[in-house]
């Protein structure tokens, strides 16, 4: 059976949107990569397929920049993102096992207090924190970044609890017949049967703390041996693009794009899940 | 069924062992930070000198700062722009890739991409698409015969920095209303068609209906991200000494925070931008009660 008439003028126009649309989205990204791939004095071609193709501005990242900036900016986003996730990941899951699973007195107002603290907008703490960290003599150092990944959060936490609940009693039942205590039934029985969940918050955490602009400005010295490299290419942004080199700025954009693409591609439905779920958290 | 693991004897500690870290969270994290940003906000403190009670001064100020009064309509503007541009493109967008097309997979990826890339990243390259004189877009308006546009001078960032962050946003948009939408029940279209509706009455009558919980979350998540806009318009916008030119709220508290290091002027700001997002929130709860449709 065919379609009719009204029907397929209808899938031709939604397809010429989404065409159009995803152009709009992709044009960005290619000009970055196109852009990335050219000789400097080529930046602002309008051909779109770099001529002569040149690797150079990826050497020259590496290579050109001072104290080998670009190296220590990666491995600053890589140790404070991966001390993000494991953070969130241990201090989440033990208060959403405890929120799930345990009877305690005063359980149900702590958790409200908790999902009630999505409300308050990160700038306010902001401002009490850095004071904080200023009297423990810590601005300037990576601390403030990686403390508060250990302090749990509501989104981490909510997630988590909602996952812990699908899991059946039966086996925290049968785990307490074995004598098991409460940590143990946490860490042997409910962290492995919830992976899932936890991949998902991981992704979404790193994701968060990559991409993090606003606390390494206000935490860290711009100094591009201690900094992260959404700082590092804020920074560059105005060296670079005043020494004319935007071909090296956009392979750093790229490079520093490149980890997140990648966890994208393999994990796309964790991905798309965590972030859908991350509305809550915003 | 309210079900319980009881602790037993020691096991009391390990309980509150395993809360440590999220109590610690609440009271220097969050609420013990709220609470410290509403005690900052009634003092003059730099950070050096001794902090001078200022009772409700900082507030009363804001009212006479023209460049916070500046910085907060910004942010009103900002938001009137961009939360109905992220709802209504990522709901057509959502509407248009349920139509069970081929190459859903595909569109949904490529429009999820800034959702996962950083701001910073993608505004260096959008630096380079607002050029006055090198940009591409500029370049396309001249091979349209159009004269070329100055984006991101201070007539026209407001509107770029929007585009930019909707273009941000759609990703995380559409996903919501994509999972709304796939959550309406096909036996109602069908049941709609049999009475002969046609497909845009199918629209407005079946679908708006069923997908008002997602617009409902859609908008208020849009708007509490809006409120707190900040990646962009950094990279698009900033000039020396913290300024920029289209400072928002965010903006006006991290300049005299961290800038000026007027702690309390910045701390009222905050209070005032979470008030903002509470009284939004509650606007949106009631108007959620009267219209949004819950199956």
């Amino acid at each position: 059976m065919s379609k009719s008439l009204p029907k397929k003028i209808l899938d031709v126009l939604t397809y010429t949107l989404l065409v159009l649309g995803a152009l709009t989205m992709l044009v960005p990204f290619l000009w970055m990569v196109s852009v990335s791939f050219r000789e400097p004095a080529a930046q602002f071609s309008r051909n779109f397929i770099p001529n002569p193709f040149t690797l150079q501005n990826y050497v020259d990242l590496f290579e050109d920049l001072p104290d080998q900036a670009f190296f220590y900016l990666t491995f600053n986003s890589f140790k404070l993102s991966i001390l993000a996730v494991i953070g969130q990941i241990l201090t989440c899951a033990m208060a959403a096992f405890v929120f799930a699973i345990v009877k305690f007195r005063g359980r149900d107002f702590l958790f409200a207090l908790l999902l009630a603290t999505l409300m308050i907008p990160a700038q306010v703490s902001l401002i009490p924190n850095f004071i904080i960290f200023k009297y423990l003599g810590l601005i300037g150092t990576q601390w403030p970044l990686i403390l508060p990944a250990f302090w749990g959060g509501a989104f981490g936490t909510f997630l988590l609890r909602q996952y812990f609940l699908t899991i059946p009693r039966d086996l925290v039942d049968a785990a307490r017949m074995d004598g098991a205590s409460l940590f143990n039934i946490f860490w042997r029985v409910y962290l492995p049967l919830s992976k899932p969940a936890v991949a998902a918050l991981a992704i979404f955490v790193f994701k968060d703390a990559w991409n993090d602009l606003l606390h390494p400005l206000v935490y860290l010295p711009t100094d591009m041996q201690k900094t992260t490299l959404t700082v590092g290419l804020a920074f560059f942004q105005q060296q670079l693009q005043m020494g004319g080199k935007f071909t090296v700025l956009m392979a750093g954009a790229f490079l520093s794009i490149l980890p997140l693409l990648i966890i994208f591609f393999i994990a796309q439905k964790q991905f798309i899940e965590g972030i859908a779920l991350s509305g809550v958290k915003r | 069924m309210e079900y319980g693991l009881k602790p037993l004897g020691r096991e009391k500690l390990w309980l509150w062992l395993m809360l440590a870290p999220t109590i610690i969270g609440l009271v220097f994290g969050t609420i013990g930070s709220l609470l410290a940003t509403l005690g900052l906000s009634l003092f003059d403190w730099d950070l050096i000198n001794p902090p001078n009670w200022a009772g409700l001064s900082n507030y009363v100020a804001l009212f006479q700062n023209k460049d916070y009064i500046e910085a907060f309509v910004n942010t009103l503007k900002f938001s009137a722009l961009y939360v109905p541009g992220v709802v209504g493109i990522s709901l057509v967008l959502a509407v248009l890739l349920n139509r069970k097309i081929r190459g859903v997979g595909i569109f949904r990826t490529i429009y999820f991409l800034p959702a996962v890339t950083s701001a910073v990243a993608t505004a260096l390259v959008w630096n380079m698409i607002y050029g006055k004189d090198t940009g591409i877009l500029n370049w396309m308006l001249e091979s349209l015969g159009l004269a070329p546009v100055c984006w991101l001078c201070t007539d026209n960032a407001m509107m770029s920095v929007v585009i930019v962050n909707v273009w941000g946003a759609i990703g995380e948009g559409m996903i919501i209303f994509l999972a709304g939408l796939t959550a309406i029940p096909r036996d109602y279209y069908e049941a709609a068609s049999l009475d002969g509706a046609s497909d845009l009455q199918q629209f407005f009558k079946v679908t708006l209906p069923l997908v008002t919980p997602s617009i409902f979350f859609q908008t208020l998540i849009s708007a509490i991200n809006a409120f707190q806009a900040y990646d962009y318009i950094y990279m698009l916008t900033r000039r020396g000494q913290g300024d920029s030119s289209v400072p928002v709220a965010v903006y006006s508290i991290y300049r005299n925070a961290f800038h000026f290091f007027r702690m309390g002027d910045a701390s009222a700001q905050a209070i005032q931008l979470a008030l903002l997002v509470a009284v939004f929130m509650a606007i949106m709860f009631w108007w959620e009660r009267r219209y949004v449709v819950y199956e």
